[in-house]
């Protein structure tokens, strides 16, 4: 399917690597592939794969891509796959200048994913993972049919986003398994040392079976409680615990093996497409580009990182801000003495008159040492915590937006430096993804599912939620419920296989295993 | 390439014939939009599997750009939503013009092109974009002239600082591409609608037929330059009305389909002469013709008359909850030989694409 790489390409993607890797930049051996139209659709439609298991969303996606470029709405330039060797391909049309924007960008792409400790749990041969997926559930699908595994998969893909993206640097479940409490063993007692004549009165025998009953209740609980705390990987839960068929607990093992090979890159969007755009801009405009290409490599690049009111180019914002670290930690505007200057004079000239010495700007400099650093250790989240100032969203002229009822529409509402960092944070954190818990396995001891939202100050979609607990239970088998939080009352929302229902939560409502703080 | 599966999968869901269960969560829009001034908005389908997520108000974002406080944003409000640009975003309303929806019918279809018959008869004008001028519409700019031009111009006055190279346009420099009319021979097309509006056409059945004639006339509308249509209404006497009174007539009475074949013999005659246009008729009816001898009559008339002349003749019998619905049997008994003559049943909206399929797959 891919073209022969032209020799002119080639030549230029070893070139490419020897300026990035004089940069600094560390990454994995890097495959191009040039790929027409259609093909690139496809692959883009597969989320980057040359092979996916059989599923129509990926028919769906690809017929969205496809209209996109026809209709001239969007182009793909580039696409890259986390693996080692690194995958990137190439659309067969485009002239050379955009194929070396594209490999410069896709190098810092793959710098990214080498060392990016959000991806250091990542499956680096996810290419060949992705292959072996489709061939089991294409077996699946030939065993048991298409409309059974789709119908399966589709209600897997309700729940994808029940995961817990954090969980994969965490050990301690694992190593926290206890054996099962043996009923008939006797539980330890205190027993004070007694001649025997005096034990009946040191150790009296009503105290004795007292003790005796509160251990005994209080192992009952700890081992019925199931999960032992709020569990946030809720497709591990049910797949541990769900009544499934063996192919089933494979498909939804793979449906969350793939969403967790997935979900680092939506941790890391941002400073992802900002560092692979900060390098493509560095390298093409020292090393890159002829006369003749210039103008098209600046239409180009700044098509990419154009901003349009009401929306928020990941690019854009990635690119400013790593070069406002770098300038700010060339300029020491870091730091105690600077945090505590509020004279917007001399903080304006910071650094100007005492530049520390040796100061360079570029390659060496502390700056780039800097962002360096914050390519290795941040994700989205915690970039935009650390290092967003205001004068940062000044100069970016951000601004918050919010639905008016009123007119409509969407309307600015505010500039303030706080709103907009935290709206930010808000729609970042956890993907904007409710946050949603398993509170019991064993709810009312009928082997009920028990799920709690954790509020974080916005309510669930009420219709969305009553269909995805279908889904739940599909999986489930026995009655499902969930707590959420809608207009500032508790409610129980339940499906019980036939019958949905929500009610208010009060004290006739049994509590669950683990129960929810309000 | 191994995509196709799944997006015929995705088709077929789309399009109700499987997955049941899937109905509720398809985002659709409608199938005919607006056709006045010729723009349409369709939206692209899909399928929302349910997930747990916020509800409405969440409906907040971040932005960049001017603006007070209180000034609406404009665009679709669409911030760094989850995941990017990647999720929760299935429908995109996309203008299109009616030839590109007439575009997406045909590869839908996989409908071949239609090979114009007979002698080109008109030229006709056409713009082409094949030069450049010094004034114009600023959408027309050419960008990279006039970058070049004022470039040239900045390092001839010494303007340009190589340190700064800051390019400012002024209105000598631009340049704009501009467009010659040239002339073009073209084939020419009529299509000829009839129908049966007697008692047994009920509202239903005329919803169907109007859909039907709306991707009929888009298709062959993207295929020929000039194109008319014409309209002929039936019971028991035929009649030529226009496209109004076409879809809106409602008579009672007998059906006698042969006085419509006639009519548009008559039509056909006096106007469109055969090797002059490509001329296309189309018959809608429930087929419940009034008699056998009738039937027959039709027949006659079609085979020595109509066929001769035209490009193709189509039939589209629309399911009613009266009659036989016999005039396709008659057709397919007497006129099987006739390769020129296609039949489709039309019983739900579902049945349009495969009979507009059926239709034009030949590519006459």
């Amino acid at each position: 399917m891919p073209a022969v790489l032209s020799k002119e390409i080639s030549e230029w993607a070893a070139r490419m690597a020897e300026h990035a890797r004089a940069e600094g930049l560390d990454f994995y051996d890097t495959i191009f592939e040039v790929l027409s139209y259609d093909e690139i659709n496809q692959v883009a439609a597969y989320g980057g794969f040359p092979q996916r298991y059989p599923h129509w969303r990926f028919g769906m996606e690809f017929e969205r891509l496809r209209k996109q470029h026809t209709y001239g709405l969007g182009k793909i330039y580039e696409m890259v796959i986390n693996n080692d060797p690194c995958y990137a391909y190439l659309l067969a049309d485009n002239p050379l200048v955009d194929q070396k924007t594209v490999i410069a960008h896709v190098y810092a792409h793959s710098d990214f994913f080498k060392n990016n400790v959000w991806f250091s749990q990542a499956n680096r041969r996810m290419m060949d993972e992705m292959a072996n997926h489709a061939t089991r559930l294409r077996r699946y699908v030939e065993r048991y049919g298409i409309e059974e595994v789709e119908q399966f998969i589709d209600t897997c893909l309700s729940l994808e986003n029940l995961i817990d993206a954090h969980s994969q640097f965490m050990r301690r479940q694992a190593e926290r398994k206890q054996p099962p409490p043996d009923k008939r063993e006797k539980p330890k007692l205190t027993r004070y040392p007694a001649k025997a004549y005096m034990d009946r009165y040191i150790n009296p025998a009503d105290a004795l079976a007292a003790e005796e009953r509160q251990l005994r209740e209080a192992a009952q609980y700890s081992a019925g409680k199931m999960p032992a705390s709020p569990w946030r990987d809720v497709l591990l839960f049910l797949l541990e615990n769900a009544p499934l068929e063996d192919w089933q607990a494979d498909v939804l093992a793979t449906i969350r093996e793939e969403a967790y090979y997935f979900a680092p890159q939506g941790q890391t969007k941002i400073m992802n497409e900002g560092w692979a755009s900060y390098w493509h801009s560095t390298i093409m405009t020292n090393y890159g580009l002829n006369d003749a290409e210039l103008i098209t490599y600046c239409e180009h690049h700044s098509g990419t990182l154009a901003t349009s009111p009401g929306r928020l180019n990941p690019y854009k914002l990635g690119i400013e801000l790593l070069r406002d670290i770098e300038q700010r930690w060339n300029t020491g505007r870091y730091g105690l003495e600077y945090d505590r200057c509020d004279h917007m004079e001399e903080r304006r000239n910071w650094g100007q008159d005492r530049a520390p010495e040796g100061r360079v700007v570029g390659r060496g400099s502390p700056g780039r040492e800097k962002i360096f650093e914050v390519r290795r250790i941040y994700n989205d989240v915690t970039f935009l915590d650390e290092f967003l100032t205001p004068e940062f969203v000044d100069e970016q002229k951000l601004y918050h937006y919010r639905y008016d009822p009123a007119t409509g529409r969407m309307v600015v509402v505010s500039r303030d430096f706080e709103r907009i960092k935290k709206q930010l944070l808000f729609m970042l954190t956890n993907h904007a993804q409710p946050f949603i818990y398993v509170h019991d396995g064993n709810y009312r001891n009928r082997g009920e599912l028990y799920l709690g939202q954790k509020h974080v100050g916005v309510d669930l979609d009420i219709k969305y939620a009553t269909e995805t607990l279908k889904a739940l239970q599909r999986l489930w088998g026995r009655p499902v419920h969930l707590q959420a939080i809608i207009d500032d009352a508790p409610l129980l929302f339940s499906y019980d296989g036939e019958q949905s229902t929500q009610q208010h939560i009060d004290d006739a409502i049994e509590a669950p295993a683990n129960v929810i703080e309000k | 390439m191994k995509i196709r599966t799944d997006h015929q999968r995705f088709r077929q869901i789309i399009r109700g014939k499987i997955r049941e269960d899937l109905r509720k969560f398809l985002t659709r829009g409608e199938l005919l939009g607006r056709e006045g001034k010729r723009i349409i908005s369709i939206p692209v389908r899909g399928i929302d599997i349910p997930h747990f997520r916020y509800g409405d108000n969440s409906d907040a974002g971040v932005g960049s750009g001017e603006g007070k406080p209180g000034d609406p944003v404009d665009g679709d409000g669409e911030g760094l939503g989850p995941g990017g640009t990647q999720e929760g975003h299935h429908i995109t309303e996309v203008e299109v013009s009616l030839d590109e929806l007439a575009d997406i019918l045909g590869e839908e279809l996989q409908l071949p092109r239609i090979k114009p018959r007979g002698k080109h008869r008109i030229t006709a004008e056409r713009d082409r974009y094949s030069g450049i001028r010094q004034s114009g519409p600023e959408s027309l700019r050419h960008f990279r002239r006039t970058f070049r031009r004022a470039l040239r111009r900045q390092l001839i006055s010494g303007a340009y600082d190589p340190e700064n190279p800051r390019i400012i346009f002024e209105r000598r420099d631009k340049l704009y591409r501009s467009w010659k009319t040239v002339l073009q021979p073209q084939s020419n097309a009529v299509i000829v609608y009839m129908m049966d509006v007697s008692g047994s056409m009920g509202d239903e059945q005329k919803e169907l037929v109007r859909l039907e004639a709306f991707w009929i006339d888009a298709w062959l509308r993207r295929n020929y330059q000039g194109i008319e249509s014409r309209y002929i209404v039936h019971d028991v006497r035929a009649a030529e009305v226009d496209r109004e009174t076409f879809y809106h007539l409602r008579e009672d009475g007998g059906t006698r389909i042969s006085s419509a074949f006639r009519c548009s013999r008559e039509l056909l005659e006096n106007n469109y002469p055969a090797q002059e246009w490509n001329i296309y008729l189309f018959h809608f009816s429930d087929g419940d013709n009034s008699s056998e001898s009738d039937s027959r009559e039709c027949c006659k008339i079609l085979t020595e008359h109509l066929l001769p002349a035209c490009n193709m003749f189509g039939y589209c019998q629309v399911a009613s909850a009266y009659g036989s619905g016999n005039f396709i049997n008659v057709l397919h008994e007497h006129l099987s030989d006739q390769e020129d003559v296609i039949t489709t049943r039309v019983n739900t909206k579902d049945d349009i694409y495969d009979s507009i399929k059926a239709f034009f797959s030949k590519g006459k």
